[in-house]
């Protein structure tokens, strides 16, 4: 008989109501919330009566249109949104960490941070970087404003059993390449569209070696390439980045946790529907050249000719992106002059990012036609950063050094690129636009963008002698 | 939710793979706090230039797509961000269906929750769709939700399979919410059992 995967483990320990041809009722442990898809979603509580069933389960932050200069909100829709999740969270009893709280940041930073993210719970937000979760073992998904109000109102979710994929990394990851290598190489070899339908497991002894904040990048991108949550089995790695944090369990409750974590690892026997191997052994750095992280090459390639593509509709989307993106088929990469560095995000704006940017970064200089902005994803990577000294790293080679947001990830706040600027970002999307209307973004490693910041173009970071910084 | 059963109307053609939400409602509309009033930004960036000019080359500023009930459009149509604004735009800019080979699961799950139909096809059959329309003159189609087919103007019709629990809310236009809260007692008692189990 097969056994069980570390989906199907978390899957069937949350099923409230199970019936053939209906979708499976799930019960939802932690439900996170931010200002942007919410309002409407606690509208809609009111306008039927509603109330939240369980408020101590949902834990709200601002963080999507929050500026990242210091000084009172100027804009007036940001702040009326604001004021609307301070005002739902007052309403219906939920724990909001707001700007100014000290513990305000990117809501998938965050979690995992105050010990809120666990192996084995069921978390949704109604962001689809909800995913990032999945990097403890927990099932985590991104959704959308009626199912806010769903969850909101019942604590489950309707929910189809998706498909299974194992993606196993295999290989040693060289030095001087990334987790978001990994996953922006994986992306380029799936596909965009390739984990549609799909929860991913993701495996193998490269990913073992990771740590915790590596993994949440690689989980972080999973929605890039459609699949709605990833997953990788907790571990001693896990447990130690939990242990001791404000909400993970303690004492003898946290033993009673982690034996039962343990158990969570899927059975030797477990069945997949799909079965990916991807080999990191001779990965080189991953730079995105079109308009989707599908649209991926080596620092070390070219921009590609679409005329090349077997697929036609590859073929006409290859040839839009090139014009959005002011490319030419066949220019290098590293030749690509670069007017703007962005690093932060939910993907890449933990601590062990902003020190790994920081060890490029030491004692060096950015380039004078470079504007380079580093935004931490929480205050508490902001005060860590601080007391370690990182931020007169980046603000001494000529970075601004900025408060926590999801900021020029997506621009809902000043943050934003102007008509035809090409920004290196360590963010995770490169859609038209995403960073400002007619802005040209790149997606690449903190390694790779704070050399990209030095160099006012991409170079491969493998040249560049890292200084350690304190860790 | 208003009940859908079926649509007959215009129908608008995009072909290009990979449409994301932030095109169909970029970022700087989601500051909004209401669930109305979306529809004129749809496509906002793709319809109107820096001046806010129409782009008389974007597919749906071509007066044949004018009034279109129904999207075709190409793969994975609606990936990338979660945001529900995506489906409310198209929704209040007119759009009861999209066609397309295969969605984003976000997307797919929230259009359905607010009443639109979400048909997907064989790759074949929605490049078929697209060929069958007249780019000069425009071209109905029928979405049949009862029947599950999609009839093209000159009488081909393409059956589709659909969840049966989603067409169930649809065609009687119900609220997933007050659906759920029928098993309010499955949800007490498990959250009972969960309780005791820590």
């Amino acid at each position: 008989m097969a056994g069980k995967s570390l989906f199907d483990k978390v899957w069937d320990r949350h099923v409230v109501r199970d019936e053939p041809g209906e979708p499976t009722l799930l019960y939802i442990d932690l439900h996170l919330v931010h200002e942007v898809t919410s309002p409407q979603a606690f509208d809609g509580l009111r306008l039927a009566g509603r109330g939240v069933r369980r408020p101590e389960l949902t834990v709200a932050t601002m963080d999507h249109n929050v500026p990242t200069l210091p000084g009172p909100i100027t804009d007036p829709l940001a702040k009326a949104q604001l004021d609307a999740l301070r005002a739902n969270c007052a309403e219906f009893g939920i724990e909001l960490h707001g700007t100014g709280s000290g513990t305000e940041g990117i809501v998938h930073v965050i979690g995992p941070e105050l010990g809120l993210t666990q192996p084995g719970k069921t978390i949704v937000c109604g962001d689809s970087h909800t995913s990032t979760h999945g990097a403890f073992g927990a099932l985590a998904f991104g959704i959308g404003t009626s199912e806010v109000e769903h969850v909101l109102a019942t604590q489950t979710l309707n929910q189809q059993q998706p498909k299974t994929m194992l993606l196993e990394f295999v290989g040693t990851l060289p030095p001087g390449l990334t987790a978001k290598d990994m996953i922006l190489g994986a992306i380029g070899q799936v596909g965009v569209d390739g984990g549609v339908g799909y929860v991913v497991e993701y495996a193998g002894e490269a990913v073992c070696a990771l740590s915790m904040e590596q993994r949440m990048t690689i989980c972080n991108m999973t929605i890039e390439w459609g699949a709605r949550a990833g997953m990788v089995a907790p571990d001693d790695t896990t447990f130690a980045y939990l242990e001791g944090r404000a909400h993970a369990p303690q004492d003898e409750a946290w033993e009673r946790a982690v034996a039962d974590w343990r158990s969570l690892s899927s059975d030797p026997t477990a069945v997949y529907d799909t079965h990916v191997v991807v080999d990191v052994a001779d990965l080189v750095p991953q730079v995105t050249w079109g308009t989707n992280p599908g649209m991926v090459v080596p620092v070390t390639g070219n921009v590609p000719d679409p005329a090349t593509f077997t697929d036609p509709d590859d073929r006409s989307a290859g040839v839009r992106a090139l014009e959005y993106m002011g490319l030419r088929a066949g220019q290098a990469i590293v030749d690509l002059r670069i007017d703007r560095v962005f690093i932060g995000s939910c993907t890449n704006s933990r601590i062990e990012d902003l020190r790994a940017a920081a060890a490029i970064v030491a004692g060096r200089s950015v380039d004078p036609a470079v504007t380079a902005l580093v935004v931490p994803g929480s205050a508490q990577v902001r005060l860590q950063a601080e007391a370690e000294g990182l931020d007169r790293i980046f603000l001494d080679a000529g970075f601004e050094w900025r408060l926590a947001g999801c900021s020029m990830c997506l621009g809902m706040n000043p943050d934003v690129l102007a008509p035809g600027e090409r920004c290196a970002s360590t963010s995770n999307r490169n859609f038209e636009g995403r960073q400002g209307r007619g802005g040209r973004t790149h997606l690449a490693s903190p390694e790779m963008a704070a050399a990209a910041a030095l160099h006012g173009h991409f170079v491969d970071v493998r040249t560049i002698a890292a200084e350690p910084v304190q860790a | 939710m208003k009940a859908i059963s079926k649509v007959e109307g215009r129908v608008a053609v995009l072909d290009r793979p990979d449409v994301d939400t932030d095109q169909i409602i970029p970022k700087q509309f989601l500051k909004r706090i209401e669930r109305t009033g979306y529809g004129e930004y749809a496509f906002f960036d793709w319809r109107y230039d820096e001046n806010g000019a129409e782009r008389s080359g974007f597919e749906l500023n071509q007066p044949q797509f004018e009034g279109a009930r129904i999207l075709l459009a190409g793969r994975n149509f609606g990936c990338g961000s979660s945001r529900e604004h995506a489906a409310w735009a198209l929704q209040d800019y007119g759009f009861d269906v999209v066609i397309a080979s295969s969605f984003g699961d976000i997307f797919r799950t929230n259009a359905g929750k607010i009443g639109m139909v979400i048909v997907q096809l064989p790759d074949e059959q929605v490049k078929a769709l697209m060929e069958s329309v007249d780019l000069d003159l425009g071209s109905d189609l029928t979405v049949d939700l009862q029947a599950r087919t999609v009839t093209s103007h000159d009488g081909k019709a393409f059956p589709f399979t659909f969840d049966e629990s989603t067409r169930y809310r649809l065609l009687n236009g119900l609220d997933d919410i007050g659906i759920t809260l029928k098993h309010e007692d499955l949800i007490t008692a498990y959250e009972a059992t969960s309780a005791e189990s820590l």
